[in-house]
């Protein structure tokens, strides 16, 4: 359920957005959620419809999921995260706080922590419609 | 592409009365010890307090608690565990004894993470053990926590207090609260940090003695409390709380 406190996130965060950009309306929100941190996306979805204000009431929010690249910087092998990989212990940690797969995760290739998530991180928000 | 983590900060941290980061130009001066104590101290006088270690690449605050198995429990956030009745946050649930390679985009992306999941709940007191310097975890907490108070620690070393300098000046350029300098390890009768702290402006807190008898009571809560360390924090503690009424 820590989906929720994610969900709660990306509905303040739309309230920020529509503020600064005056939106009277919010249509529909984008939201990308990464492989990494294996959002269980039906419970987010879910606590995204439960924590709608009245001021988000019609909005739509457009959940999907997205593949984590990984790039190793020390030999610049470039990888696609699997969660199949895992333990259930380490995936866990990973869906707790994505950057301690830098504890876990090494590179294919050469053996380095030292990689970045070159796409695919978390939760972020795509995009946001509405009208002024 | 927005992170909409940022926004849910301030609410997560809303019920909290007063955030203290204890904080150090320097590492190896005593700042995890003084924080652990300052929060022992504050909960053992009533109130409701959290420890935050912040010190992701070289966490020990649980080493110095003797924290147990218990664990953050997942409940629409994470709820930090009671630890020698504190609520106790650390990465170290979700790294185990393992390292924690990260750089600073990293170190800032684990922070905001936490900051944005863990649910605190009402408190008196959120005490932050901070990593040394001035890096990625003192920038984001200033930009996230606006009301953050900074305790600083350094030792009689002239070495430990000429970065400590420069971090109170840049606190002070920012418009951050400096609660004061407080000087750790003294181990002779001189005055010079006291004198070069008032110079820059900043109130300097107290000494203490280095201690030889820290580290037998390291992981053990009483005798922790027994320290020369704990009988000084004891006393910011009383002056934080008489200040809070």
């Amino acid at each position: 359920m820590h989906e929720w406190a994610l969900a709660e996130a990306v509905i303040a965060a739309t309230t920020d957005i529509a503020e600064k950009q005056k939106l009277k309306r919010v249509r529909e929100v984008t939201v990308k959620i990464g492989e990494l941190q294996q959002v269980e996306r039906e419970i987010f979805v879910f606590a995204l419809k439960q924590l709608k204000p009245f001021s988000l009431e019609k909005t739509q929010f457009r959940v999907t999921r997205g593949r984590t690249k990984l790039k190793c910087r020390a030999c610049g092998n470039a990888w696609i995260f699997q969660k199949a990989k895992l333990n259930a212990e380490t995936a866990e940690a990973i869906h707790f706080v994505p950057e301690v797969a830098h504890t876990y995760i090494k590179c294919s290739r050469c053996g380095s922590p030292d990689f970045e998530f070159s796409e695919g991180r978390g939760v972020w928000i795509e995009n946001v419609k509405g009208e002024r | 592409m927005v992170d909409p983590r940022t926004s849910i900060v301030e609410e997560r941290l809303g019920r909290i009365g007063r955030i203290i980061a204890v904080s150090s130009g320097k590492g190896g001066v005593g700042k995890s010890l003084v924080a652990t104590t300052l929060a022992l101290a504050l909960a053992r006088k009533g109130s409701k307090v959290g420890l935050f270690d912040l010190d992701f690449t070289s966490p020990s605050t649980h080493i110095i608690l003797g924290a147990g198995d218990a664990k953050p429990r997942e409940e629409k956030g994470l709820l930090p565990p009671i630890v020698c009745g504190l609520k106790y946050m650390s990465l170290m649930y979700y790294t185990g004894d393992e390292a924690a390679p990260l750089r600073g985009m990293d170190t800032s992306n684990a922070l905001i993470e936490l900051l944005a999941v863990t649910i605190w709940g009402k408190l008196d007191f959120l005490v932050i053990d901070m990593p040394p310097g001035i890096g990625d975890a003192v920038l984001d907490l200033i930009r996230l926590v606006r009301n953050t108070e900074f305790l600083v620690v350094t030792t009689p070393s002239q070495l430990a207090f000429e970065t400590v300098k420069k971090f109170v000046m840049l606190l002070k350029e920012m418009n951050i609260r400096v609660l004061g300098v407080v000087e750790n390890m003294k181990m002779n009768s001189g005055d010079g940090i006291r004198g070069r702290t008032e110079e820059l402006g900043i109130p300097f807190l107290g000494e203490i003695r280095y201690d030889p008898k820290v580290e037998e009571a390291i992981g053990k809560e009483a005798r922790l409390l027994e320290t020369a360390i704990a009988q000084k924090v004891k006393e910011l503690a009383e002056t934080w709380l008489s200040e809070n009424v």
